[in-house]
């Protein structure tokens, strides 16, 4: 002991404890807003099996939501989980969703169900990890949300552990998922703007909710949240897929406002439309393969007036011409092109209805983004096998055939020829994808 | 000649249904089949004949069997080679039995056997092993399995002989590595993990310097009780 311990505080002590309760202040906000809206939960299972109908319906919307696709690994068993999502923060590895009582749903109640869909918290309380779209499934109604939990109750229980998240500090700790949910998570349905008709409703309940476009199509911010609001559905880079999945509410993009109803059904459900030249491939044929093929005509329906009714961006300026590659490679591309485009795509582009689209004019050649060109032209892909589309065309990989400076002069050429006027891909944008997907 | 094609089509009315459903006269859709297959010719080669240069697997002529369960395996990621995986991601059961029904009906011409002066030790151990194994490394012989002239077997056993020395090798070493499963029980697997290094590189120097027998045309029956317990042999053939 000696005199200075018994001296007033000092004022850089008053300004740590200021500090200190600013810090348990911001921990308290935090766990409220984590909590919010949650009701108690019950551990209560079902004594008796659903109803066959609740079941079936609950299949409709396992479908609609697409669990199917990220809650199965590639060829395992249905719903058994262990798929790693890759993520900017890490690998996610997805739960699986059988019945099983050790490593799947066996023990979680409907209330359980509920609050992972609603409130992102696992049956032992934990918070989710929001690669599992609850930031959209929060709009879900209950009684969904109960026959998805019964059809997913009926499944075969299947014994399969997910392995453990790879994720680096801090996006490990439940302490800083819980600041991103105090930041970025909402529970319940966005109050919606006037609803234009039932149809519209229906399909705004599927767009923003179980169909969750807006995980994919939404652009994200460096915390990976979906930004609401504005940008809502204005186009987003699948991060680390190098894909692009662009606007619905551009006319530039895959706005949809000036297509007939019936091609977004047909878009929907069979991955093509022949009248518009579109057809769908990358994540989006994953989509339209194990989701939007099984919609019913009417929810099909409800989703394309609600996407044909989305605001759209005014269309881009026109006129300005972006700088043309040169013609060394413009030579160069008109070469691969004739050599091993024009057999399917045409000599002007024109392509082929209902089996190769055409180039001349298509928006999906004209994106801001080239990483869905460079992908298609690199890694080729089958169309999705649908029930109105069972035998659908595909684009070879070129991965092995062209070089990388062979794929951007073919790219520049495209995007160059036939009155189009978008810039160029480098032999950079091509190897840099290339060498991201290995 | 068009009395002649009358003839034949002819003949082919009055043969019975299950002769004629083995013919490739009978195939039903080609016309409509070879524009929807145009992704696969690019590296297979026309009418996935393949050439006797470089890497990819000629697929003509190979029993349906054998390519439908290769196209599901890689669907499903058995067998694992990103173009092939991505590829074929999003198709139905039915549409790649179609398209190895396909393929499998091509009767094209085979290229010269790839390899030329190979050192004469390594071109012997190859025909040991692949004409009569190797009893001591547990390895039957390859010929037992893929027929005589090892032009495959109906329904989903491949022919050897017709395909590139670094594909075969490619192959061993993908079963050894763990990267190529075919359905359980997986005997290639076993197989190829007993092959040293240097018994895979004789093995595929041999059968890729072997002239194809008989049009490549694979074998109705296997030539004895199978050495080892195979999986997918019924090739889903239906």
């Amino acid at each position: 002991m000696n005199a200075a311990a018994i001296r007033p505080p000092r004022r850089w002590v008053w300004v740590l404890w200021a500090l200190l309760l600013a810090a348990v202040l911001a921990v308290a906000a935090v766990w409220v807003l984590n909590l919010r809206g949650e009701a108690p939960v019950s551990d209560v299972l079902p004594l008796a099996p659903a109803s066959a109908q609740t079941v079936e319906r609950g299949q409709y919307l396992a479908r609609v939501g697409n669990c199917m696709s990220c809650h199965t690994a590639k060829g395992a068993a249905a719903y058994a989980g262990g798929r790693g999502i890759q993520t900017p923060f890490g690998t996610v590895f997805t739960s699986n969703l059988t019945p099983d009582d050790d490593t799947g749903l066996g023990r979680w109640s409907a209330d359980h169900f509920w609050r992972a869909m609603h409130h992102g918290r696992s049956r032992d309380g934990r918070l989710l990890y929001p690669a599992f779209p609850y930031p959209e499934y929060t709009q879900v109604s209950r009684e969904d949300t109960d026959a998805i939990y019964a059809y997913l109750r009926s499944l075969p229980p299947v014994k399969q552990a997910a392995p453990a998240h790879a994720l680096g500090f801090p996006y490990s700790s439940q302490g800083a998922l819980a600041v991103w949910r105090a930041l970025f998570f909402t529970p319940g349905a966005t109050p919606a703007p006037q609803p234009v008709s039932a149809e519209w409703a229906r399909g705004e309940y599927l767009v923003r909710g179980l169909g969750h476009c807006a995980a994919c199509h939404s652009p994200r911010n460096a915390w990976g949240a979906t930004r609401g609001g504005g940008n809502d559905l204005q186009g987003g880079l699948l991060p680390l897929q190098q894909w692009y999945a662009p606007a619905l509410t551009s006319s530039a993009e895959a706005g949809v406002a000036h297509w007939k109803t019936e091609d977004v059904v047909a878009l929907l459900r069979t991955g093509q439309a022949p009248a518009q030249q579109a057809s769908v491939s990358g994540p989006m044929a994953d989509v339209v393969f194990n989701s939007t093929q099984h919609l019913t005509d009417m929810d099909a329906r409800a989703m394309a007036v609600y996407l044909q009714a989305l605001p759209q961006q005014a269309a881009p300026a026109g006129g300005a011409r972006a700088v043309a590659a040169s013609a060394e490679t413009l030579r160069l591309g008109a070469r691969v092109y004739e050599q091993q485009c024009a057999q399917c795509h045409g000599a002007q582009g024109e392509g082929s209805p209902g089996a190769f689209p055409a180039l001349a004019g298509n928006r999906a050649v004209l994106l801001g983004e080239p990483d869905n060109l460079v992908q298609l032209v690199l890694h080729g892909g089958y169309g999705p096998a649908t029930v109105g589309n069972p035998r659908p065309h595909g684009m070879p990989p070129f991965l092995h055939v062209l070089s990388d400076t062979e794929v951007a002069a073919v790219l520049s050429y495209v995007r160059g020829a036939w009155g189009h006027g978008a810039a160029p891909v480098s032999t950079m944008d091509v190897y840099q994808r290339r060498e991201a997907r290995r | 000649m068009p009395c002649l094609r009358l003839l034949m089509v002819l003949l082919l009315l009055a043969m019975p249904p299950w002769l004629r459903a083995a013919t490739p006269e009978s195939v039903p859709a080609a016309d409509d089949m070879a524009p929807r297959v145009l992704a696969c010719v690019a590296c297979h080669g026309r009418e996935g004949r393949a050439t006797n240069q470089g890497y990819f697997p000629r697929i003509a002529g190979k029993p349906a069997g054998y390519l439908y369960n290769q196209l599901r395996n890689f669907r499903d990621g058995r067998r694992s080679y990103p173009a092939m995986n991505g590829l074929l991601e999003y198709l139905s059961d039915d549409y790649l039995m179609e398209m190895a029904t396909y393929f499998s009906r091509m009767d094209v011409p085979y290229p010269a056997p790839q390899t030329h002066n190979a050192a004469p030790a390594t071109l012997e151990r190859g025909r040991v092993l692949v004409q009569q194994g190797d009893a001591v490394l547990g390895v039957p012989a390859c010929v037992a399995c893929h027929g005589t002239a090892l032009t495959g077997v109906q329904k989903a056993i491949p022919g050897l002989v017709g395909l590139p020395r670094d594909y075969l090798n490619a192959q061993l070493g993908a079963w050894q590595a763990g990267q190529r499963h075919a359905h359980a029980p997986d005997c290639m697997a076993d197989i190829a993990r007993r092959l040293t290094p240097a018994d895979v590189s004789a093995v595929s120097t041999w059968l890729s310097s072997q002239p194809v027998a008989g049009g490549g045309k694979p074998a109705a029956q296997l030539p004895g009780p199978l050495p080892v317990a195979c999986g997918g042999l019924e090739g889903g053939v239906r």
